[in-house]
């Protein structure tokens, strides 16, 4: 059996001026907005839904820096207390001869970091189906969806007259 | 949101697109029954992948002296193969990275297809050096592993050693670039599929929703990704030259190597793309995405890398000449006019004169003189490796030990089979992937499609402002 969490009602509209329209309006008479959506990253958007900006990337230098410190850390380790080699006639520590692999390291940790983190803090992965509300939101229409879960019918309607006011195209409720 | 562009901007879209015809567009390749000639191609392409596979088996079993390698000439068309594959590989990391901080809009319509041959051909250049090792299994060696050694660690020291990382990292890292952006567009095909295929979309596409946030992310991730896979596409091949530049070999023990290494694969990676996207456009119909306008800012891209290498070349020649001393004017000497002479000047007549005709506009418009000079370059490409690899080790130290090298049948069948490895990868990609990022071409369909671009970015204007020029212009 199906399991549903949320009732979400949705409006879809037909370009990202009108969206971003309808976005004000709703801010500006403070309906909660649940989610919006779109096909791609409407520019100008994040700033009027109020969204903070992401902090993926102080992540990211984060885990660059621990991949820095692997490698430095590793590669001293093994030279210095571990097996320590002449090579050539070069120091125990050739410092320089260890910048392209902690470079290479420092990339890869960050990349890999981020990437990780991003999936994670979505709810997104191999294998994860999360319910999506309009098949065209991929394509070409621009969602705002409210969540209208044991809402009275004076909000509902409250929503529904925003909707028409504001020009979306279809109206739906959906429960997810 | 019709943004002011300049009149003088080609438009990148042709055809006067809505989003829905985007979509409708590029993922009908995935949607419709393989074509004819995809079936064919794909046919040859995995004809040349049993051929890569049975040269594998034969090396691996019969050793390394199946090859024709010697004791003098050591590296041969394996260390070439790979130096070339992993030098086509720069393009889409190139195009990806540094394209998207530099905000050129035009990338978006090859990326996709790029990033994805970066992978296939890094892919195919990681095989050789393990292959070269003659003894498959060992490979795990390379790495620093707890061991029964002493433990005996590899030697941090060693440029191969950082090869290792720098091409295992490259590979990690533009996959993982790759496939995020892949995923709004899995999620885009999926919402339009039925049957298997929504389940097979529905597990590429990671649980996609296209939430204002998640984009946000995204957007994010994209950027930090492409700053930091900027200096990582550059210290790849600079690692790669390091193999030669960091060891004592006259002809190899050059400071300009980096810089020239790094020209030479963003210029040969950049020809592959076009050999590729000239096909898939025509073979997709992709024609209103993969414009000339692409075309023309590829074989700009070609021009002044093709001139940088060019110049590296006279370079190396002119410093021998100035350094005075002998045995370094007799390697390059060597290199101009030596056993292997023909394969100097064809490396000088594909990558340095005939890339010159770019300088005319006509030519750069060309879709077949294009497509002619991408195989042309990928050839001297190939010959440039060749020269800096086997004409430098033919005359080593010692006159009794000069020696001549030529590939046997299997060498050839690696090379020609690494091939079919790369276009059966390739082409299955084409038939499953959007081959065109349509999230990035839908978020630059307001500023560079051809109804807002130009002429028609001028009459929007007299639209918006007064109505009645509009019947002046005649058109709209």
């Amino acid at each position: 059996m199906k399991v549903y969490n949320k009732e979400i009602l949705y409006g879809l509209y037909d370009d990202e001026v009108p969206l971003l329209r309808a976005v004000s309006a709703a801010q500006k008479s403070h309906l909660d907005i649940w989610d919006v959506f779109s096909p791609f990253p409407v520019h100008g958007l994040d700033p009027i839904l109020g969204l903070e900006e992401s902090r993926l990337h102080q992540a990211g230098f984060i885990f660059g820096m621990t991949g820095t410190a692997t490698a430095l850390g590793f590669m001293s380790w093994a030279f210095l207390k571990d097996w320590p080699i002449i090579f050539g006639n070069k120091p125990y520590w050739p410092l320089p001869s260890f910048i392209p692999v902690t470079f290479e390291l420092t990339v890869l940790f960050a990349s890999v970091g981020m990437v990780i983190t991003f999936y994670t803090i979505c709810g997104m992965g191999p294998g994860v189906k999360n319910p999506t509300l309009h098949d065209r939101i991929t394509d070409d229409k621009f969602c705002i969806a409210f969540d209208v879960s044991g809402a009275s019918a004076a909000e509902v309607e409250k929503y529904q007259s925003f909707f028409a006011k504001t020009g979306a195209s279809e109206v739906t409720t959906k429960r997810i | 949101m019709s943004a002011r562009v300049s009149p003088l901007r080609e438009p990148l879209i042709l055809g006067n697109k809505n989003y829905h015809q985007i979509t409708e567009d590029i993922c009908a390749p995935t949607e419709r029954a393989p074509s004819r000639q995809w079936i064919i191609g794909f046919m040859i392409a995995v004809a040349g992948l049993g051929l890569y596979l049975f040269s594998v088996i034969w090396t691996v079993w019969n050793g390394i002296g199946s090859w024709n390698l010697n004791r003098t000439i050591g590296w041969g068309w394996d260390i070439t193969n790979f130096v070339w594959w992993v030098g086509i590989g720069h393009a889409g990391t190139l195009i990806s990275a540094i394209l998207l901080l530099l905000r050129q809009k035009w990338r978006t319509g090859v990326n996709r297809a790029a990033e994805a041959m970066t992978i296939f051909a890094v892919i195919c250049a990681g095989q050789f050096p393990i292959i070269h090792m003659g003894r498959v299994w060992m490979a795990i060696f390379i790495f620093p592993y707890p061991n029964t050694r002493g433990p005996l660690w590899p030697n941090f020291n060693s440029p191969l050693f950082w090869d290792v990382f720098a091409i295992s990292t490259y590979f990690t890292v533009s996959l993982l670039f790759w496939y995020t952006g892949l995923v709004p567009d899995f999620a885009t095909v999926r919402d339009r599929a039925t049957g298997w295929r929504r389940k097979l979309y529905d597990n590429l596409a990671f649980g996609w929703t296209g939430s204002a946030k998640h984009w946000q992310r995204w957007e994010a991730l994209s950027l930090v990704l492409a700053g930091i896979s900027t200096p990582l596409v550059l210290s790849v091949h600079t690692i790669v030259s390091f193999d030669f530049a960091t060891s004592v070999i006259p002809g190899w023990h050059t400071t300009i190597f980096p810089p020239y290494f790094v020209a030479g694969a963003i210029f040969s990676g950049f020809a592959m793309v076009q050999t590729l996207m000239l096909v898939v456009r025509k073979l997709f119909k992709l024609e209103d995405y993969i414009t000339l306008q692409h075309v023309e800012s590829m074989n700009k891209v070609i021009v002044l890398t093709g001139t940088i290498v060019g110049v590296a070349y006279l370079t190396e020649l002119f410093i021998a000449w100035y350094s005075g001393y002998i045995y370094e004017q007799f390697a390059f000497y060597n290199r101009a006019m030596g056993i292997y002479w023909w394969s100097y000047f064809g490396m000088m007549l594909c990558n340095v004169l005939s890339p010159q005709i770019f300088w005319v506009k006509k030519y750069r418009r060309d879709l077949w003189v294009t497509f002619f000079m991408s195989i042309f370059i990928n050839i001297g490409m190939w010959f440039e490796r060749f020269v800096i690899i086997a004409t430098t080790l033919a005359r080593d130290y010692l006159p009794s030990s000069w020696s001549y090298y030529s590939p046997s049948w299997v060498e050839i069948g690696l090379f020609v089979g690494s091939l079919g490895l790369f276009f059966t990868c390739f082409l299955i990609f084409a038939r499953i992937a959007p081959v065109v990022a349509i999230a990035e071409i839908k978020s630059i369909l307001k500023t560079m499609g051809d109804q807002y671009t130009g002429v028609n970015a001028l009459n929007k204007k007299h639209d918006d402002h007064d109505l009645h020029t509009e019947d002046a212009h005649g058109h709209h």
